[in-house]
């Protein structure tokens, strides 16, 4: 299958994305903020149609959209990104709004399903290195508030008395996610960013109770289900987001009884 | 030399009074109980003493020195409540978080901090329990280890927010020990908030008690009495003691007691207090 140039295109632009993911995705799970990352990631819909809409890249849109919102939420502090009932609110206003954009757009259905589900295979080599090096803004960034971050994310009283600044770290971390979101978006669509933002990194914190493995085993795990996702997709002719939920579903399955019997 | 010192200061928390012009002074290695109701103020007296409340008016200084916010001279270990997202940890990544979260840049965890850690967790006797995961660990292990964070750094003034809430008798007279040892050992000084004063009586020096907005410290015997708690509480309070146990009952209610299994069913509303 690698004969293919597009192919090539897909399996690279998935690892990235992947591998951001992956990353990420375990320090949302460890916030207990993974409703927040599904609402930026319909936020992003909103984003990309209105683009669309204005003629102009439906990537800038979703990026610049999910950016603006997930620093909003992190700086309107730690109690709003964990009220469900807000985000839920915004999550589907988000997604009616997106819906509007695509009303007016007339070749709508195509663009729509791409947005909602992904289109690893459409992604060309100019969008491919625009997720590479937002991929590796975003890590870099992520690196350099991570300490603070585990601190705030486990113990955020002791952190704030420590004089850990826990607003500042907590939009920044929803900025690298909203990143984050987006990249996912190119891969599994918007609907479906749960797969390789949550799953993996659910699956390694059952697997594992030391954190530094946690966050590899995570990357590895989403890089795992992207390409294996791939791979199936390439021989079945199923589509490609198909396949790395169900990959995402069971291992997260996997290691809920992994940690059961170990227990 | 005063490890923590109050001058008249007045703390407002949503258009209330938690502290009226209170004063006291908390001597250096000297081993303080702090009592009162809930909603006394006893949570927020600490979050000021570490600069994250501020206040309307007067002064606290620590060591003799002006309060700022991330004091590396205050050890402070918060009411244990919100950690349940990293239970599946083991206990010393998350010291280990602790010990080394304040730093932006991907800080390394080197050698010297490793063995900051080790000491800290020595103190309590905890390093072979950081080997397990926090949600493994009973609850008067999960607290000793907890509190070990709170020697990051080498302090001089511990604050101690509840240490013994829902613990039962065995572990409460567990973490009490420990605490006395520490300003023993360490020679730190000591401001442990509980709602009951039994577990603490036999290893406090004085007793700071608050209540309507006011802030009485002393020995034993001479704050816990009828006539200091009823100004305390707003209410007649009569001081039952029995050999060295003490019972304050306002009417037939024992309200320290009360108090306590009041806080049990209700952990998330004591942030105000």
């Amino acid at each position: 299958m690698f004969e293919y140039d597009f192919m090539r295109t897909a399996f690279a632009a998935s690892g990235v994305a992947a591998i951001l993911a992956g990353t990420v995705g375990f320090f949302l799970v460890l916030r207990g903020q993974t409703f927040a990352g599904h609402a930026l990631s319909h936020v992003g819909f909103t984003g990309a149609t209105g683009a669309v809409l204005f003629g102009l890249s439906p990537l800038g849109g979703l990026v610049g959209f999910t950016l603006v919102a997930g620093i909003a939420m992190g700086l309107f502090g730690e109690k709003l990104a964990e009220r469900d009932v807000a985000i839920g609110m915004m999550l589907s206003l988000a997604l009616g709004l997106g819906l509007l954009f695509l009303h007016f757009y007339t070749s709508a259905a195509t663009q729509a399903a791409a947005l909602l589900f992904g289109n690893v295979l459409g992604v060309d080599n100019s969008a491919l290195l625009t997720l590479l090096l937002m991929a590796a803004a975003s890590l870099a960034a992520l690196a350099f508030i991570v300490r603070p971050l585990i601190f705030a994310s486990l113990q955020a009283e002791l952190a704030e008395a420590r004089g850990v600044p826990l607003r500042f770290v907590s939009a920044a971390f929803l900025a690298i996610v909203a990143i984050a979101t987006a990249e996912c978006a190119q891969i599994v669509g918007v609907l479906l960013v749960f797969t390789l933002m949550v799953g993996p990194a659910a699956a390694a914190q059952n697997f594992s109770r030391r954190l530094a493995i946690g966050v590899a085993l995570s990357a590895a795990l989403a890089l795992a289900e992207a390409w294996g996702g791939l791979t199936l997709a390439f021989y079945s002719d199923w589509p490609t987001s198909f396949w790395i939920t169900a990959l995402s579903g069971v291992v997260y399955f996997a290691s809920i009884a992994a940690r059961r019997l170990a227990a | 030399m005063s490890a923590l010192r109050f001058d008249d200061v007045t703390i407002r928390l949503g258009g209330r009074d938690i502290l009226s012009t209170a004063s006291f002074i908390v001597e250096d290695r000297e081993f303080i109980g702090m009592l009162g109701a809930n909603g006394a103020g006893k949570t927020t007296l600490m979050r000021a003493a570490l600069g994250l409340t501020p206040v309307a008016s007067g002064a606290i200084s620590v060591l003799d020195q002006p309060v700022t916010r991330g004091h590396s001279s205050i050890g402070y270990m918060p009411q244990n409540r919100g950690l349940a997202l990293g239970l599946r940890l083991t206990g010393y990544d998350v010291v280990a978080s602790a010990a080394i979260g304040a730093r932006f840049g991907f800080a390394r965890l080197d050698k010297a901090m490793r063995r900051e850690i080790d000491w800290a967790l020595d103190h309590v006797d905890a390093r072979d329990l950081a080997r397990r995961s926090l949600g493994e660990l009973s609850g008067g292990e999960r607290q000793r280890l907890l509190l070990s964070q709170a020697l990051l750094g080498r302090p001089r003034l511990l604050l101690l927010d509840e240490p013994l809430i829902s613990l039962d008798p065995a572990h409460q007279k567990g973490v009490v020990d420990i605490a006395r040892r520490l300003r023993d050992e360490l020679r730190v000084a000591i401001v442990f908030s509980a709602h009951e004063l039994n577990p603490l009586v036999n290893a406090i020096d004085r007793v700071l008690y608050l209540g309507a907005g006011a802030a009485v410290i002393g020995p034993v015997d001479e704050v816990v009495t009828g006539p200091v708690l009823s100004r305390l509480y707003g209410a007649e309070i009569e001081v039952v003691r029995i050999k060295d146990r003490f019972f304050v009952m306002a009417g037939d209610v024992d309200v320290e007691r009360d108090a306590h299994r009041h806080e049990r069913g209700d952990h998330g509303h004591s942030h105000g207090e």
